[in-house]
C-alpha cells in the first residue's frame, strides 16, 4: 500500500480507480470480453520500480504464476480461482483469461490482495523457496514510498521512492509505522499528546474513545466508514452435547432447542440492538438488521429486527417451552439454557452481558464463556474452543465480505462449507446450515453477469439467512476505525482498500 | 574448586537439554495457532492455510520438529520466525540494545538507590526515615507497573506535555541534543522499572542488615573502640550483602529477557515486546528462542552466583 500497488484500488464508493493500470477495463470500453470470459488490463507506460527498472507486464504475469504455484502458499492464492491463464499481450497489456464466464473479473490484481511483486526480486524465490525471500521484508514496489528500515513487530521506516512516477508526490520526507502496544494508549497518541499523526484499528470501547474524541482539547478526528463487518450471532443447527464418532456438532446431529425456528425467532426478537450499538460501539457501529452489508446497491431493505419481547415470550409459548418456578423456561423437563461463546475481548463481554439480561427476560437462562482469540480463531484440530468447531449453542464474531463481490463469503452458509471431524472444522459454516434454496441461489450467483440480478440474487440471500434466523446480525461496525491528527489532510476512509492506499496524497 | 567447578558445568548441560526438550514440547502442546489470524477471512479458503501450514512445516510431528530445531540451535541457529519469517537470532539481536539500556539502567539505578537506603534504613531503624523508605518500599512492590505506567503518562504526558510515551527505536545518539531525547523517551519506563525493583531490594538490604547488626562480632567491633561507620561499612554491610548480592546476580537474566508489561505501555521495542507479541501471534520459534536463552541465562547465573558464594563467604568451601 506504502510501497507496492494493484493495478487499481476500490475507492470507498466501490468504484474503481486504476494506479498501476492507465485505466479500469470494463465491458463498455472493451477491456471485459463480451462472454465475460477474459479481462484485458493496459498498463500505465513508463512507471519505474523504486530501484529504477522497468515495470512492465512480465512482472503482473510473474505475480499470477508466483501465487498459482502452490507451493509458494501464497495467502492470496484464492485470488486465483477460475483463473485459467494470465499472459503478456505486449509489454504494456496483460490478459486474464478465466475458465468460466466470470462475474467478478476483477478478482485479482485489485486491492490490498493485487499487489504486484516485482519479478527480478522474487523470480528466484517461487516455491518453496517462498519463505526466505529477502523482499518479504524490505519489497521493491512502485508506490510514493520504499522502506528504509524494517525491524519486524517494533518499526517500519519510509522514505521517498526517487522514481515515483509523479515528481511532484509524496509530500513526506519519512514515514513511520509503529507496531505494538494497546489500542487505547495508540488513541492517546493521537487524540490527547499529539505524538502520532494517524493511530491505526482503534478498536476501543466507545466509553473510552468516545471521551478522547469529543474532549475539546482532541488532536485528532476520528477516520470511520462504514464497511461489509458484522458483529453476529451465530446459531448451532447441530447438537454440541452429543458425541458421534468421537466428535460432537457433527452435521447429521440436530440441536435440540434450537432447530426450532420459533425458538431462533424469539432469540433474535428480544435482542435489544440498539442499545449494544449505542453503549458500546457509539460511532464506531450502528445497529444491523442484515448479515450482507456495506454496500448499499445490494443492502436489504425488507426485514426488520426491533425488540419485541411480548411477541419473543408468544413465541416460545407456542413452542411449547413453558415458565419453571424460576422463571426459566422448560419443555419435557429440560430447561432452555445455552452456552454462548466469544473471544475475550472487553467490548465482547459487555455485549454477552447485556444479551444475557434480554435473553433472561423471556426466561432464556444464558451460560456466557470468553476464549483467548488465538485460540477461538485457531485451527487447531485438538482444541475444542475453536470458532469452527463451535461446541456451544451460540457464538460471536465480526466477519464480513474481504472483497466488495461478496460471493465468497455468502457461499459460507452453503450445504458444502458446513464444518465437520471429517474436514478438520477448516471450512465456512461452522451453523452446520443446510439449506438446497440457498445453496441454487450461491449457485446462480456464481454464473450471473448482470450486475442488477446478483444485486437481487445477493437480498434473497441475505434474506433468507435473516428470516430463518441462521444468523443474528448485531452491529455493522466500521472499518477502518481510526484516528488522524486534526492537521494532516489526505485521510479517505476506505472499507475497501487499506487504509494508506492514497498515502501518496497525505500532506500537512 | 576446578572438580567443583566442572561437576557443576557437566550437570548444567544435561539441565539445559531437558529444560529445552520440556520447552519445546510445552510450545507444540500450546493451544493456538500461527494461521488463526486468516480463520475468519473467507477470502484464504482451507486449502491455502493448509499449504502456508506445510510451508512452515507444522504438518511435521512435534518430536521431528525439535530434533531438527535441536540441531540448528546447536549450531547457533534458532529457527525462523512464522510472522516475519526474519531468523530468530536477528530478531533478538535488534531488540537486545533497546532492552539493555532501558531495563540494564533501570536495575543499575535500582541498587544504586536500594542499597544506601536499606543501610540507612536498617542503621536507624524506626527513624522517620525508615517509616518513609518502608511506605514507598511497598507501594513500590504492591503496584504493579502497569498501573505507575499509565499513571506516569497521564501525568507527565497527558497533563504536562514533558515526555513522549512512545519510544522511537530509530533515534541515533549522534549528539547532545539526541542524547536528551533519547533520555526524555526513556526516563518514564526506567522510573517505574526502577522503582519496582528499589522496593524490593532495599527491603532487602534492610533486612539483611538488620540479621547482622545485633550479632556479636559487631558489639566485639564497637567494644574495640571502632567509630560507627566503620563498624556497619566494613564489618556489618559485607556481611548483610552476601545474600543481597545473590538476588542481585539471580535478577540479572531478567535484565536480558526485559520487562513484558512496561516495554508495552511505552511501546518500547524489547525483548519483553517481542515476547509478549510472539506470544499472542502463537509465533512460537521466537518465544522458545526467547525463552531457550533466557533459560541457559538462568542456569549460567545461578552457577556464577555459587562459585561468587565461596569468595564472598570463606565458611562456604567447594569440594
Amino acid at each position: 500500500m506504502v510501497v507496492m500497488e494493484p493495478l487499481a484500488w476500490y475507492l470507498p464508493d466501490g468504484k474503481l480507480s486504476p494506479a498501476l493500470a492507465a485505466e479500469v477495463p470494463t465491458r463498455d470500453n472493451g477491456g471485459i470480453a463480451s462472454d465475460g470470459k477474459s479481462i484485458t488490463w493496459k498498463l500505465k507506460q513508463g512507471v519505474k520500480w523504486s530501484d529504477g527498472s522497468d515495470f512492465s507486464a512480465d512482472d503482473v504475469v510473474f505475480t499470477a504464476q508466483y501465487c498459482l504455484n502452490e507451493k509458494t502458499a501464497c495467502g492470496t492464492a484464492a485470488n486465483f480461482q477460475g483463473v485459467d491463464k494470465v499472459e503478456a499481450v505486449d509489454k504494456n497489456t496483460v490478459k486474464v483469461t478465466f475458465k468460466a464466464a466470470n462475474p467478478n473479473p476483477y478478482q485479482l490484481f485489485v486491492s490490498d490482495s493485487g499487489q504486484i511483486l516485482q519479478k527480478k526480486q522474487f523470480q528466484d524465490f517461487t516455491g518453496e523457496k517462498a519463505k526466505d525471500a529477502p523482499g518479504n521484508l524490505a519489497p521493491i514496489g512502485t508506490g510514493a514510498y520504499k522502506v528504509k528500515e524494517f525491524k519486524p513487530g517494533d518499526v517500519v521506516t519510509y522514505e521517498i521512492n526517487p522514481n515515483y512516477r509523479d515528481a511532484n508526490k509524496p509530500f513526506f520526507k519519512e514515514v513511520q509505522i509503529k507496531g505494538g502496544g494497546d489500542a487505547t494508549s495508540a488513541a492517546r497518541a493521537v487524540f490527547q499528546t499529539g505524538e502520532a499523526d494517524y493511530g491505526w484499528n482503534l478498536q476501543v470501547p466507545w466509553t473510552v474513545l468516545g471521551p478522547l474524541v469529543q474532549s475539546p482539547s482532541s488532536k485528532g478526528d476520528l477516520v470511520i466508514a462504514t464497511s461489509s463487518n458484522v458483529e453476529r450471532l451465530l446459531i448451532n443447527f447441530a447438537d454440541p452435547n452429543t458425541e458421534v464418532n468421537g466428535a460432537k456438532a457433527e452435521p447429521n446431529t440436530k440441536h435440540p432447542i434450537l432447530t426450532d425456528l420459533k425458538v431462533r425467532q424469539a432469540l433474535a426478537l428480544a435482542i435489544d440492538k440498539k442499545k449494544i450499538a449505542e453503549q458500546l460501539y457509539g460511532q464506531a457501529g450502528v445497529a444491523t438488521c442484515n448479515i450482507v452489508v456495506g454496500v448499499p446497491a445490494y443492502e436489504s431493505k425488507n426485514t426488520k429486527c426491533d425488540q419485541d419481547v411480548n411477541k419473543a415470550n408468544a413465541l416460545l409459548d407456542e413452542a411449547g417451552w413453558k415458565r419453571g418456578a424460576d422463571g426459566i423456561r422448560e419443555k419435557d423437563g429440560k430447561k432452555l439454557k445455552l452456552l454462548y461463546q466469544t473471544t475475550v475481548n472487553p467490548v465482547r463481554q459487555a455485549t454477552q452481558d447485556l444479551i444475557k439480561a434480554d435473553w433472561a427476560k423471556v426466561g432464556v437462562d444464558t451460560e456466557l464463556k470468553s476464549i483467548n482469540s488465538g485460540v477461538f480463531f485457531s485451527t487447531d484440530e485438538g482444541n475444542p474452543d475453536t470458532s469452527g468447531k463451535f461446541y456451544s449453542d451460540i457464538e460471536m464474531f465480526t466477519n464480513g465480505s474481504v472483497d466488495i463481490d461478496p460471493i465468497n463469503y455468502i457461499a459460507g452458509w452453503t450445504c458444502k462449507e458446513m464444518t465437520s471431524k471429517a474436514n478438520g472444522w477448516r471450512l465456512g459454516n461452522p451453523h452446520r446450515y443446510c439449506n438446497a434454496d440457498y445453496d441454487k441461489i450461491v449457485d446462480q450467483l456464481r454464473t450471473e453477469l448482470d450486475p442488477a440480478k446478483r444485486n437481487d440474487l445477493i437480498i434473497k440471500a441475505n434474506d433468507i439467512l435473516i428470516n430463518d434466523v441462521v444468523v443474528i446480525p448485531l452491529v455493522a461496525r466500521t472499518s477502518p476505525t481510526s484516528g488522524k491528527a486534526k492537521d494532516l489532510k489526505g485521510p479517505l476512509p476506505n472499507p475497501w482498500s487499506g487504509e494508506p492506499f492514497n498515502i501518496a496524497d497525505w500532506y500537512k | 574448586m576446578t572438580q567443583y567447578l566442572i561437576r557443576r558445568i557437566l550437570i548444567a548441560l544435561p539441565t539445559i537439554l531437558v529444560m529445552s526438550f520440556i520447552l519445546y514440547m510445552i510450545l507444540a502442546l500450546a493451544p493456538g495457532d500461527p494461521l488463526s489470524q486468516f480463520a475468519a477471512n473467507p477470502s484464504v479458503p482451507a486449502e491455502v492455510r493448509e499449504n502456508i501450514k506445510k510451508s512452515l512445516g507444522l504438518d511435521q510431528p512435534a518430536h521431528i520438529r525439535y530434533i531438527f530445531w535441536l540441531g540448528n540451535a546447536v549450531r547457533g541457529n534458532l529457527g525462523y520466525s512464522f510472522a516475519t519469517r526474519a531468523p530468530v537470532m536477528n530478531l533478538i539481536s535488534q531488540r537486545l540494545p533497546t532492552t539493555l539500556w532501558v531495563v540494564g539502567t533501570a536495575y543499575l539505578l535500582a541498587i544504586l538507590f536500594a542499597l544506601p537506603i536499606g543501610i540507612i534504613a536498617a542503621v536507624k531503624k524506626y527513624s522517620l526515615f525508615d517509616q518513609v523508605s518502608t511506605t514507598f518500599a511497598f507501594i513500590g512492590f504492591s503496584v504493579p507497573t502497569f498501573f505507575t505506567g499509565t499513571l506516569f503518562i497521564i501525568i507527565f504526558s497527558v497533563k504536562l506535555g514533558w515526555f513522549p510515551f512512545i519510544y522511537d527505536s530509530t533515534l541515533k545518539v549522534t549528539n547532545l541534543q539526541t542524547f536528551m531525547q533519547l533520555a526524555k523517551q526513556s526516563i518514564m519506563p526506567i522510573a517505574v522499572l526502577a522503582l519496582f525493583q528499589m522496593a524490593t531490594l532495599a527491603r532487602f538490604t534492610r533486612a539483611s542488615m538488620l540479621d547482622n547488626l545485633p550479632l556479636d562480632y559487631v558489639r566485639t567491633a564497637r567494644a574495640k573502640g571502632l567509630e560507627d561507620w566503620k563498624v556497619i561499612t566494613v564489618h556489618v554491610l559485607r556481611n548483610s550483602l552476601i545474600p543481597v548480592v545473590t538476588l542481585i546476580a539471580l535478577g540479572l537474566p531478567a535484565v536480558f529477557t526485559g520487562a513484558i508489561v512496561t516495554e508495552q505501555i511505552f511501546r518500547v521495542p524489547g525483548i519483553g515486546d517481542l515476547l509478549i507479541n510472539s506470544i499472542f501471534n502463537s509465533d512460537t520459534p521466537v518465544v522458545m528462542g526467547i525463552v531457550f536463552i533466557a533459560a541457559i541465562l538462568v542456569v549460567t547465573f545461578n552457577l556464577i552466583v555459587d562459585v561468587v558464594y565461596g569468595f564472598l563467604d570463606p565458611r562456604i568451601k567447594y569440594d
